[in-house]
C-alpha cells in the first residue's frame, strides 16, 4: 500500500475565487523522499496543510480524496509531522527540552519514556544544548533543528517539510538540511517543499511538479525531471539547478555624486562603528554574518532610525535644501521622495486595503501622477493581484509588492534588506534587471544580503562588515 | 516584568512554594487586606510582608526596582484623594485656597496608599519566584486547570515580548512609505490607530500559526496528556496555605481588636 494517496485533490480556502490547489493526482510510496516544487501560487503549502489534516472542513471547500495509509487525513494525524518555516511560531514551550516533550505529553507518552525519547531527537537532530536552554537563546537554524526535534520525537512516518530553511540564513539553512541528513530514516516518507534546490535535492528520490489549478504537470527522478523540462520550469519560476541565469549587469557609467555618507554610525550592541557611501548609479552590497548589524545600518541610512553615535549625512543632490538635517528628521512624505526602503518583512509596509491602493500611497502623497502603478503592477507580476488585500499575498507576491511600493515614489537612494529572500526564479530574474535599470538611470542602490548569486548578478561594490 | 523570561528557579524556602499554593495564599491575603479600609491593617500587612521577603528569596533592591509602577501609583492615589476626596471630615491640617486639607482626608489617602502596597508586595513575591513553566504545570496537575487554557495562555505569552519590536517595526516602515503624522494631532491619533490595527493583525496571524503548529503535534488531539514535569502540593504547601490564613486573621485580629477596623462591606 502506497504512503500517500491523493485523488482528483482540490482545496479552495472559504471566501477566495480562485482554488489553491486543484486536480492533483498523486501516490508516494512508504519510505519515498519527494520534493514538491511549482511557481509561487501554485498551492504547494496547502497541499502539505491538507496532508498534514490541518484544513478543517468548515475554512474551505475540498474535492476529491487525499489518504494516507488508506486513512482519511483526520485519522491518520499521528502518523504524521510538520516542521514550518517559521521558528518563532512552531516552538511552544520556553526551554530546549520541554519544547520537544511537549508533542510527547500530547499523545499520552507516560514520562519514564518521554525523556529519554526527548534526548534522543534532540541527539538525532545534533543539538547538544542543555535540556533547560532557554529557546530564544538559539539561533535561528538551531531552533529549526529544535522544531523538528520536536517533530521526530514524534516517530512520524511521514515528515512534511515546508520550506523548513526559508527564513534562514546560509549558514543556519546548512545546520537544518545536515539534521535532515543525519536525523530522517530511510523509513520515513518525506514530501517537502523547499526553494533551494540545489542544496536538497540530493537528499530526494523523485521531483513533483505543480502547476497553479493544474495538477501535477511532471515528476520523476530529478535529473530527468530537470533534463526534460529544465528551461520550461526555469521560465515559472522554478530554481532549477545548473540552468544559467541572465549574465551580471555591471554599472554601465562611472558612479555619479555620493547620494549619503554614513559617518562612523553606531549603535550598540547591534552596529559596530561603520563608514559608508552610496553614489547615484552604483548598486552596493552589504554582506556579513547574522547579528552583525546589516538591517540597523540599512535602517540608518534609510532615514529611519537614528543612530546613536556618528551620523548619516545626506548631500544636496539627494536632499535639495533638507541636506542640513539627518535623513531621521525629514518629513516622511520627503523621504519617500528621496529614500525608499524595503524590508524584511514585506507586511509591515501595507498600509492600504488594495494591491492597487498600495502602490497609490507614495505618488498620491507626492501629488503626481497614478500611471506608475500600472506600470509596476505589470512588471512586477502583480496586475490579477490589482484588487487583492495585500495581507493575503503569498510569500513572494508580498515581497514583489513591497519593492513595488518603494519604487512607487521614484526615490533616488533605494536601500533594500533581503530583498530576493524566499523569490522565485522569474521574479528574482525580473527583480535583478529593474534594479540595474535603475541604478543605470543615475538611482542609488544599496542591498543588505545573503544572496552570492545576487551580489554577482547586481554589484558594483561590495561592503563586509565583520562582527 | 516579562511572563515569557526563563526564570532561575530560586531555593529559598518559600519562593520552592508549590505555584499554586503561592497564588492562593496570596489571594487569601490580598481579600484579607482588601476586607477593611482603615490604614492600621494593611501597615501591618505590609510589615509582615517585609519580614518574609527574605523568605522567598527576593531582595529588597528588587522590590524597588520592579515596584516603582506601584509607586507612582501610590503618589498618583494619594494626590487625587487630597484634591477630590469628598469625606473632609476630622480637622483642618492647612489650607490652599479653597483647598482644605484635613485629617480625615489624610487618613483616608493614607489608607488607600496602604493597601495598593500591601496588594501589589504579594504580587511580586508570587511571580518574581515563580516560573511560568511551573505555573501552567502546577495549574494543571494540582488545580486540575484545562492544560487547553494553561499551556494555551503560557504559549501566546512567549509571543508578548515580539509585540514591542514589532511596533517599533511598524513606525518605522509606516515612515518609510511616506505616512507621518507631520505634528497634527488628528493625523497622529489616525496613524496610532492604523498601527494598532496592524500590529492586532500581525499578532493574530501568528498566534494562528502557533495554534495550529501546537495542534500539528497532537495539542487538540484529545489524548489524555501526560506531564513531562512533575508539580507536588505537599504538606509544606497545605502548611504554608494555613500559615498565610493564620497571618490574615492575626492582622485583622488587631485591627479590630484596637477598634480601627471599617469593613468594606455593611
Amino acid at each position: 500500500m502506497s504512503a500517500v494517496e491523493l485523488r482528483g485533490f482540490g482545496w479552495r480556502h472559504a471566501g477566495r475565487k480562485a482554488w489553491a490547489v486543484r486536480g492533483v493526482d498523486l501516490r508516494v510510496e512508504r519510505g519515498e523522499r519527494v520534493l514538491l516544487l511549482g511557481p509561487s501560487g501554485a498551492g504547494k503549502s496547502t497541499l502539505l496543510a491538507a496532508l498534514a489534516g490541518l484544513l478543517a472542513d468548515d475554512s474551505g471547500e475540498r474535492e476529491g480524496t487525499v489518504e494516507i495509509d488508506g486513512l482519511d487525513t483526520r485519522k491518520a494525524r499521528e502518523r504524521v509531522g510538520i516542521v514550518f518555516q517559521d521558528p518563532a511560531t512552531q516552538l511552544v514551550m520556553s526551554r530546549v527540552g520541554d519544547d520537544v516533550a511537549f508533542g510527547l505529553e500530547n499523545r499520552g507518552v507516560p514520562r519514564a519514556e518521554l525523556w529519554p525519547r526527548v534526548a534522543g531527537a534532540l541527539d538525532a537532530v545534533g543539538l547538544a544544548h542543555p535540556l533547560d536552554r532557554p529557546t530564544h537563546a538559539l539561533s535561528g537554524g538551531e531552533q529549526q533543528r529544535l522544531a523538528l526535534a520536536g517533530v521526530l520525537a514524534l516517530r512520524p512516518d511521514l515528515l512534511l517539510l515546508d520550506e523548513p530553511t526559508a527564513n534562514l540564513d546560509p549558514a543556519g539553512a546548512e545546520l537544518v538540511r545536515s539534521s535532515l541528513r543525519a536525523a530522517v530514516s530511510r523509513e520515513t516518507t518525506v514530501i517537502m517543499v523547499e526553494h533551494r534546490l540545489a542544496e536538497v535535492v540530493p537528499f530526494v528520490d523523485r521531483v513533483v511538479v505543480l502547476a497553479p489549478g493544474a495538477g501535477v504537470v511532471a515528476e520523476g527522478p530529478p535529473e530527468r525531471v530537470f533534463g526534460a523540462h529544465g528551461a520550461a520550469l526555469a521560465a515559472d519560476g522554478i530554481w532549477v539547478p545548473g540552468q544559467p541565469l541572465p549574465p551580471p549587469r555591471r554599472a554601465v557609467a562611472a558612479p555619479g555624486e555620493v547620494l549619503v555618507t554614513a559617518d562612523r554610525v553606531a549603535l550598540a550592541p547591534r552596529l559596530a562603528p561603520t563608514d559608508l557611501a552610496v553614489r547615484a548609479g552604483e548598486a552596493l552590497a552589504v554582506l556579513g554574518p547574522n547579528g552583525v548589524g546589516k538591517s540597523t545600518l540599512a535602517l540608518m541610512l534609510g532615514g529611519l532610525l537614528k543612530p546613536a553615535a556618528g551620523r548619516v549625512v545626506a548631500s544636496a543632490v539627494l536632499a535639495g535644501g533638507d541636506a542640513a538635517r539627518p535623513p531621521h528628521r525629514w518629513r516622511a512624505a520627503d523621504l519617500t521622495a528621496r529614500i525608499g526602503s524595503v524590508f524584511q518583512n514585506p507586511e509591515h509596509q501595507f498600509v492600504a486595503s488594495t494591491v492597487h491602493a498600495e502602490l497609490a500611497v507614495g505618488p498620491r502623497r507626492l501629488g503626481r501622477s497614478l500611471a506608475v502603478v500600472d506600470e509596476l503592477l505589470t512588471r512586477l507580476h502583480l496586475d490579477h493581484l490589482a484588487r487583492a488585500n495585500p495581507y493575503t499575498l503569498s510569500g513572494g507576491e508580498a515581497r514583489r509588492l513591497s519593492v513595488a511600493t518603494a519604487l512607487a515614489s521614484a526615490p533616488r537612494l533605494l536601500v533594500l534588506d533581503e530583498p530576493t529572500f524566499g523569490q522565485d526564479r522569474r521574479t528574482w530574474v525580473e527583480l535583478v534587471a529593474l534594479l540595474a535599470d535603475l541604478r543605470d538611470d543615475g538611482h542609488g542602490v544599496l542591498t543588505v544580503t545573503h544572496d552570492p548569486a545576487f551580489v554577482e548578478a547586481l554589484a558594483d561594490r561590495r561592503l563586509e562588515l565583520a562582527p | 516584568m516579562t511572563l515569557s523570561a526563563v526564570m532561575v528557579r530560586s531555593s529559598a524556602p518559600l519562593a520552592r512554594r508549590n505555584p499554586v499554593a503561592k497564588l492562593v495564599a496570596a489571594t487569601v491575603f490580598a481579600v484579607g487586606v482588601l476586607a477593611t479600609l482603615d490604614p492600621l491593617t494593611p501597615a501591618l500587612a505590609i510589615a509582615a510582608e517585609l519580614v518574609l521577603l527574605p523568605l522567598f528569596g527576593v531582595r529588597y533592591g528588587t522590590v524597588l526596582r520592579r515596584g516603582w509602577p506601584v509607586l507612582l501609583s501610590v503618589f498618583g492615589v494619594v494626590l487625587t484623594t487630597i484634591l477630590f476626596g469628598a469625606n473632609r471630615d476630622g480637622s483642618s491640617v492647612f489650607a490652599l485656597g479653597p483647598l482644605d486639607v484635613t485629617t480625615g482626608v489624610l487618613t483616608v489617602a493614607l489608607g488607600l496608599a496602604l493597601r495598593l502596597v500591601a496588594l501589589a508586595l504579594p504580587g511580586i513575591m508570587v511571580f518574581s519566584t515563580t516560573d511560568p513553566t511551573d505555573l501552567a504545570d502546577a495549574l494543571v496537575q494540582n488545580a486540575k486547570a484545562p492544560a487547553r487554557f494553561a499551556i494555551g495562555t503560557l504559549a501566546a505569552f512567549r509571543l508578548v515580548p515580539l509585540l514591542g519590536q514589532e511596533w517599533q517595526a511598524l513606525r518605522m516602515a509606516r515612515r518609510a512609505r511616506g505616512v507621518d503624522s507631520g505634528g497634527n494631532p488628528v493625523a497622529a491619533a489616525r496613524l496610532f490607530a492604523s498601527t494598532v490595527f496592524a500590529l492586532l493583525v500581525g499578532a493574530i496571524r501568528r498566534g494562528t500559526r502557533l495554534a495550529t503548529a501546537m495542534d500539528a503535534r497532537g495539542f487538540d488531539s484529545g489524548t489524555p496528556r501526560t506531564h513531562a514535569r512533575e508539580q507536588h502540593f505537599t504538606r509544606a504547601d497545605w502548611l504554608f496555605l494555613l500559615g498565610a490564613a493564620l497571618l490574615t486573621a492575626a492582622i485583622l485580629t488587631v485591627s479590630i481588636a484596637t477598634g480601627t477596623f471599617r469593613p468594606v462591606l455593611g
